[in-house]
């Protein structure tokens, strides 16, 4: 309905990706428009990782192309990516361990990131409050001045979060966000995810069916580095491959495929 | 021609030596990822093995028995520098591993005190080892061009010594364990191999090999307590420029690094050739960052 | 006591204690002898090189061996201007022995003294980025990165010994005795070159806390807890490596300067392995990641060493090796990190810790 007045922020046309003969993704395609909150599901080793590596540059495709607004990323550095507005949170919390938690947002801020501009750059009271207003968001002023690796696992995961949503990107990906969070802090994650695509384009790698039930609007299904399906969460229930290959034996599935 | 081919062998003969010491690094670095720099000590203890054989078989050796010290001592080096090797795993390196310049900088600790040791022990002045006379001489080819026998024993003794360690670590029960562990530590622990005996053992082998190394190197000079530094950091050249993990990369590294080594030394000088290997070996590096064979992983560190 | 101290403001007394610290420094030839002067500015120039040392290791987590070549380099290029103005326009002697009937043209522009000075700042600052540039753009880092800097100090010791008729071969480049017309060798002078030591190391201090504690520093922490996460926030990691490497190894040119200055002499076995990988036990047992303890390491361990070396020449490298592998295995974050370690530990009774470092033991 309101689709179709939406843009393509992000595109992959016919990506695949080929590790050393073993094709972890073949010829998938993605399409997500501003402002869509979407979710990557699929069983163990289908590719949605990889995926994600591709579009934030970990992964270089053996062929196909990845266009963001009007820009081809393909073949670009890591760092170009995330500069130009795509930003990245992977499955096992990755932040700076010996940074302060305060650090850690301050240099995840969206600024100039060259060497001499980070040099010269000085704290303004803008940048003071927009760290203490990410801070509370994400529940961690009162530890501000802590080690970001005395962190409890929830809240480095925030933390992350936390220094993602600092950089202000357009496109947001996030593997498993919710992995090893309690009940609550799932509930939270889940309405922040909301939040945030009323102004950004989300992708979710996630394994938690009920999370992805309460919160996605349109999900797409992977299988063996191909697209399987891609609707709503009730269409893609309703169908009969996605029920064979993942809900319904999901056990059999996980079972039979070593994981990625 | 005959330049030309004289040229070339001494380059393979510099390879096989390369290729000897790498080894040894080949396995303490490649699968274990500990930068032992005391590796060159125990080339030193190895060489140091050789010469107290040598001297035992002039004490107490009918002389017409001479010439089989070297048969001897060249598992006797071996054993005894794998003991070392062990004892150092056991009592420091087990502490150190995932910590690879840390591992660096104790093992470099490690190889000042065996030094210091091999000092006070047989003096700061090198000290010759009398070849066995089967190995003088040499091979005359092509009418002129000799190639001497103690080379050739090295480029042998090397050949035996990689299909010895390729037909432990391929096709042995203990060297299948050792991959398993070097690949995937706690499924090969869940699989009920003792992880730390199995590093235990790795290193020491590595350990061992440096000590045929040692003893090789005594046919071609005389041997002094700091012998192992001058082979070091182009050992581990060779390591990296072939790549970790594979046996094939090392030997195509030792083979590069050896051979260009010759040929630049020879169209230039000494000192000049080995500033254009380096720059070589950088300019080799842009292509490939991680090696001649590398392996792929996933993991993001 | 200790307890009490650790109250007041950290700021406040940290700055306390630095002013008594340089004001002490600046003192010292009221109260040392001449010879125990002239060892103390060696030793503070090696200070410089540790601070470098530091930013690079302790704080980007990159490992060189490679600081005795720009040690080096610094060295050299004071060496030659003193060279220059010793033989007072006839060929240095080492050249006409080796057969040399004209200065080399490298040789030439370091009869300016501006040029020798920035000369032996950017010569090791430039090589330094060079081979950042070829080598951190690649990845290629931790133990590989280090193992080439340590083939760099194998071939650039062996181009110095070889070329002997350019840079005096072995014997290296002596035979001078003055600067701007005063004997470096009598009192007043190595007062003078001791207090201008003094106002360096103060002023790289300076430097490297300035870069330490800016958004810069923070970003060289990052990367040495993540480099690859590093990338994900848009920063280019192999710039900012490149960056600190290059502003390391110009400390370690400028330290090299003053070397020349106070020794009388550089050669190559100084700039050799043992030397370059001796600095970094200067940092390690300092601590890394803190200035002040990667300075007063360099500082102690060479007291320690010329006390000790002349008259146990043998117990010191015994010694020595041990030492490497004592701070290595128990302390490695050096002398230093003991003081953390106690507020660690302070911290962990308070039990914020517990949980987590169960969970995810020492990675």
């Amino acid at each position: 309905m309101k689709e179709q007045t939406r843009s393509v922020i992000l595109q992959c046309d016919d990506i695949t990706v080929d590790f050393d003969g073993f094709k972890a993704v073949q010829g998938m395609n993605l399409r997500l428009l501003e402002g869509e909150l979407r979710f990557l599901i699929g069983p163990n080793g289908a590719g949605k990782t990889t995926m994600l590596d591709m579009i934030c540059g970990k992964t270089k495709p053996t062929s196909g192309r990845i266009v963001f607004g009007s820009a081809e990323i393909t073949r670009m550095k890591e760092h170009q990516i995330a500069e130009l507005g795509i930003g990245r949170k992977f499955q096992t919390p990755s932040i700076f361990r010996t940074l302060s938690v305060f650090d850690n947002l301050e240099i995840a801020m969206k600024q100039p990131r060259g060497v001499f501009a980070t040099m010269r750059a000085k704290l303004r009271g803008e940048d003071r409050d927009r760290v203490h207003a990410q801070l509370a968001m994400i529940g961690l002023e009162t530890k501000a001045s802590w080690r970001a690796g005395d962190l409890s696992h929830g809240e480095k995961q925030w933390l992350e979060i936390g220094m993602m949503l600092m950089q202000e990107p357009q496109v947001l990906l996030l593997d498993e966000p919710v992995a090893g969070m309690t009940d609550n802090e799932t509930e939270k994650t889940g309405e922040l995810l909301r939040e945030i695509s009323r102004t950004q384009s989300v992708i979710v790698v996630e394994h938690d069916m009920e999370f992805v039930r309460n919160f996605a609007s349109k999900v797409t299904v992977m299988h063996e580095g191909k697209l399987l399906k891609e609707g709503s969460m009730e269409e893609v229930q309703r169908d009969d491959r996605v029920a064979e290959v993942y809900l319904g034996k999901r056990r059999d599935a996980d079972a039979s495929r070593s994981t990625a | 021609m005959d330049v030309l081919i004289l040229q070339l062998f001494n380059g393979i003969s510099v390879s096989s030596i390369l290729l000897l010491i790498a080894l040894g690094l080949a396995i303490t670095f490649g699968l274990m990822k500990v930068i032992n720099m005391a590796h060159g000590e125990l080339i030193m203890i190895g060489a140091y093995a050789a010469y107290m054989m040598q001297n035992l078989f002039q004490s107490y050796m009918p002389e017409s028995a001479f010439n089989w010290y070297f048969v001897v001592a060249i598992p006797f080096s071996f054993a005894i520098a794998f003991v070392i090797g062990l004892l150092l795993e056991t009592v420091l390196i087990r502490f150190l591993y995932g910590r690879p310049l840390d591992s660096l900088l104790a093992t470099w600790g490690v190889g000042l005190m065996l030094q210091q040791l091999a000092r006070t022990i047989f003096g700061a002045p090198n000290v010759g080892v009398t070849s066995p006379t089967w190995l003088d001489g040499g091979m005359t080819i092509l009418g002129d061009v000799v190639l001497p026998y103690k080379r050739l024993f090295i480029i042998a003794l090397v050949a035996v010594v990689l299909a010895a360690m390729y037909l432990y670590i391929n096709r042995s029960h203990a060297g299948r364990r050792m991959r398993a562990v070097m690949q995937n530590r706690e499924m090969a622990a869940c699989l009920g191999i003792s992880t730390r005996r199995v590093d235990a053992v790795t290193f020491a082998i590595g350990s061992g090999i440096a000590g045929i190394a040692g003893c090789a190197l005594t046919l071609i000079g005389p041997i002094g307590p700091s012998l192992g530094t001058y082979y070091i950091v182009d050992a581990f050249m060779v390591v990296v420029l072939g790549g970790v993990g594979k046996l094939v990369g090392t030997v195509f590294g030792a083979l590069g690094i050896g051979l260009s080594n010759t040929l630049f030394e020879y169209w230039t000088t000494a000192s000049l050739g080995k500033v254009l290997v380096f720059l070589c070996i950088v300019a080799f590096l842009q292509w490939k960052p991680s090696g001649l064979i590398a392996m792929r992983t996933r993991s993001l560190d | 006591m200790l307890h009490k101290l650790l109250r007041l403001p950290q700021g406040k007394w940290m700055l306390a204690l630095y002013a008594v610290a340089a004001i002490a420094l600046f003192c010292a030839p009221l109260y040392l002898s001449d010879f125990r002067l002239n060892l103390l500015a060696k030793f503070l120039a090696y200070a410089i090189v540790a601070l470098g040392l530091d930013l690079i290791w302790g704080y980007t987590g990159i490992l060189s061996l490679g600081h005795g070549v720009f040690f080096g380099l610094g060295g050299y290029a004071m060496a030659m201007y003193l060279k220059l103005t010793a033989s007072g326009g006839r060929l240095p002697d080492f050249m006409e022995w080796s057969g040399l009937t004209a200065l080399p043209w490298f040789w030439k522009p370091f009869n300016s003294f501006a040029f020798t000075v920035l000369a032996g700042i950017l010569v090791p600052a430039l090589l330094a980025l060079i081979l950042g540039y070829f080598t951190f753009r690649n990845r290629i880092k931790g133990v590989y990165f280090t193992i080439l800097t340590q083939a760099l100090v194998i071939i650039t010791t062996t181009l110095f010994i070889g070329q002997q008729a350019y840079t005096g071969g072995t014997n290296g480049v002596t035979g001078y005795t003055k600067l701007f017309g005063y004997s470096i060798a009598s009192p007043g002078t190595k007062t003078v070159l001791y207090l201008v030591t003094v106002a360096f190391l103060i002023a790289a201090f300076v430097l490297c806390r300035v870069l330490v504690k800016s958004r810069f520093g923070k970003v060289l922490r990052a990367i040495n807890d993540g480099e690859n996460r590093v990338r994900f926030i848009g920063y280019n990691p192999a710039t900012y490596q490149m960056i600190a490497f290059s502003v390391s190894a110009g400390l370690a040119g400028l330290a090299g300067m003053l070397f020349v200055l106070h020794v009388g002499i550089i050669s190559p076995s100084m700039m050799g392995i043992v030397p370059s990988i001796e600095m970094v036990l200067w940092v390690a047992i300092g601590g890394r990641g803190t200035l002040v303890g990667a300075a007063l390491g360099a500082i102690l361990l060479n007291s320690a060493k010329s006390v000790f070396s002349e008259t146990y020449p043998d117990a010191w490298l015994f010694f020595m090796g041990a030492l490497f592998v004592i701070v290595v295995v128990f302390l490695p974050k050096g002398a230093a990190g003991l003081f953390t370690q106690l507020k660690w530990f302070k911290r962990k009774e308070a039990g914020h810790e517990g949980a987590d470092s169960v969970r995810y033991p020492a990675v």
